[in-house]
């Protein structure tokens, strides 16, 4: 097999006459992290979906781990992990329960999924909850047995659907940290986010798509320097339009979200002066993330 | 599109026991409480009508009425049970809690996720069944050991009904359509396949439509066994239960197919 994990070409998809994917390619390396940017409905899941065969393309080529995509989609299963977007877990079995049931789908013996449990459980920091019923875990311990549940077949590729979206900061984190535990064992994984800073922790390389299409492809720096590069400033609590104005002739870019002035500049310095005084607004420099490059393709009340 | 059916067809002829367990996991969980409620229906309505119209209708068929019926209870109990597993038990697996989903993303085809639950609620009828014949035999009504071919026609019944549920299920939107199923097909089928009265008490018409029911051919391979009389055309009515179960199965996985992988 080759070392690509993930190969789509020009994959398309319409629901009710509705382009949800549009002519899309792109390729996972094996052990690479790869991430799915984009707003709502901007055919995330419907990818990852395809990816696992329960959708089959109108048009279109799709290879995971070397067998074509639906026609061989059971068997590549049987090397695949999923988190899916929404929680489907047993919620009147215990923790164990759902290991032992979900590894019976693979084809596990029972001795086996029992001797898998242990590690499962540790790699979830779920020890303690063993025994306990789904219904009275966290959000973040549900999530991360979710995760344990993906594992049970020891997968070589991870297809993560919002692995923390609904998760407080540490529950994010911890998740986060298995993640990289896993890529570090040489998982692939691909991911769909709406947190920029995880997608900037965590992939090697991402894509930004809307309507289906992909929008900018690249490393989340690359993608940062080529589509940013340059200092930014938050300005709240102006009137944006007012700013916008003033504050015009000195930045690159102005980008409004909400009551958030998003000001691109490379001598931001300038457009301080031009803000001196103004007891009401609130200026915060920072050096420029995904989040700006997020916004600024797929941006909806940009003017400029 | 021949990839599309592989889909939907089972995979191989033992996946599907992971699915059976998973529901008998989640069963003995409540099983005292499942089993009390799965009797309590059929049993009140032995007695009730059994022993309360028993009086006034007399020998029916050359049977006290209680006997006569406690064919056509085991019969409806398998029917309702089988049916009540698919399209509140099982739809709730599919719809609301997302079970199905979960196992779409394993090595189990959807073909394998049905024939799973098929064979679970033609389970549970079994159990519903058994029990009310073995409270009937305790009772005298049954004849030993004929009763024992009923054991196999309850759980074709089991799967003829579950699969036929399954049609139900994969068409309806929500919980809110079963009732139509229940009240426009269940019920009138209690009456015209002859589990509460013989259907020569019925117009001819009626009659026509009555042994078309698949219930109807429950019935007529239940009563002689439990009243210990030979059946007749017994490979008709076999062949017509498993047609009940082939056909809708084939049919519930293709509907099933294009609601949950479009
Ligand atoms: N089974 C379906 N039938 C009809 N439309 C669908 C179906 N599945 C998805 N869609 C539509 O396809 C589009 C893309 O949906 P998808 O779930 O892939 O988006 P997403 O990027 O995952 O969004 P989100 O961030 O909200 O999860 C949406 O407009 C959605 O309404
Ligand atoms: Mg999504």
């Amino acid at each position: 097999m080759s070392n690509i994990a993930i190969d789509l070409t020009g994959v398309s998809k319409s629901y009710d006459d509705k382009v949800v994917v549009d002519g899309l390619s792109f390729t996972v390396a094996a052990g690479e992290c790869f991430g799915l940017l984009g707003p709502n409905g901007a055919g995330k899941s419907t990818i990852t979906r395809m990816v696992l065969g329960m959708a089959p393309p109108d048009a279109g080529k799709i290879t995971v781990l070397g067998m074509p995509v639906p026609a061989r989609a059971r068997l590549a299963r049987g090397r695949i992990g999923v988190v899916p977007q929404f929680d489907n877990l047993e919620h009147a079995f215990t923790v164990r329960e759902n290991l032992l049931v979900f590894g019976r789908y693979f084809g596990m013996s029972r001795s086996e999924i029992e001797a898998a449990i242990p590690t499962l459980l540790e790699f979830a920091r779920l020890e303690s909850k063993a025994d306990a019923r789904v219904n009275t875990l966290s959000g973040g311990m549900k999530r991360r047995l979710t995760l344990a549940r993906a594992l049970i077949n020891d997968p070589q590729l991870l297809v993560l659907d919002e692995p923390t979206t609904g998760l407080d900061p540490h529950a994010r984190h911890l998740i986060w940290e298995r993640l990289r535990l896993l890529l570090a064992r040489g998982k692939t994984i691909i991911l769909t986010t709406h947190f920029m800073e995880e997608a900037e922790r965590l992939c090697d390389r991402l894509c930004v798509l809307d309507g289906g299409r992909i929008i900018a492809e690249g490393r989340p720096h690359a993608l940062i320097e080529e589509q940013i590069g340059c200092p930014v400033l938050e300005i709240y609590g102006g009137n944006p339009r007012e700013l916008r104005a003033l504050i015009n002739p000195y930045a690159e870019r102005i980008e409004v979200s909400g009551e958030t002035v998003f000001c691109y500049a490379s001598d931001p310095e300038q457009v301080r002066v031009q803000l001196r005084g103004r007891a009401d607004l609130r200026v915060l420099q920072r050096p420029p993330n995904l989040e700006d490059v997020f916004l600024r393709l797929t941006g909806r009340d940009m003017e400029n | 599109m021949v990839e599309g059916w592989a889909a939907a067809m089972p995979a191989n002829a033992w996946n599907w026991i992971a699915v059976w367990r998973r529901n008998y996991l989640a069963w003995k969980k409540i099983a005292i409480a499942a089993i009390l409620g799965n009797l309590a229906d059929p049993l009140i309505y032995l007695f009730a009508l059994g022993f309360g119209l028993g009086i006034m209708v007399g020998p029916v068929d050359g049977a006290s009425y209680i006997a006569f019926l406690a064919a056509g209870m085991v019969a409806a109990s398998a029917m309702t049970s089988a049916t009540f597993e698919t399209i509140y038990a099982a739809f709730g697996r599919m719809h609301s809690q997302r079970s199905w989903e979960a196992i779409l993303c394993t090595q189990l085809t959807l073909g394998d996720i049905i024939l799973g639950e098929l064979a679970w609620a033609a389970t549970k009828a079994f159990l519903a069944g058994t029990a009310i014949m073995v409270v009937a035999s305790i009772l005298g009504y049954t004849a030993w050991p004929s009763a024992l071919y009923a054991l196999p026609v309850v759980v074709l019944t089991g799967f003829a009904f579950a699969s036929l549920a399954m049609v139900v299920m994969a068409l309806a939107p929500s919980y809110d359509y079963f009732i139509f199923y229940q009240t426009l097909v269940l019920t009138p089928m209690l009456f015209l396949g002859g589990a509460v009265f013989p259907v020569s008490q019925l117009p001819s018409a009626f009659q026509q439509v009555g042994r078309f029911l698949p219930l109807a051919h429950s019935v007529d391979l239940l009563r002689p066994a439990l009243l210990g009389r030979p059946g007749e055309s017994v490979g008709l009515h076999i062949g017509a239960l498993c047609v009940y179960t082939v056909l809708p199965f084939f049919l519930s996985a293709a509907l099933l197919r294009r609601r949950l992988m479009p």
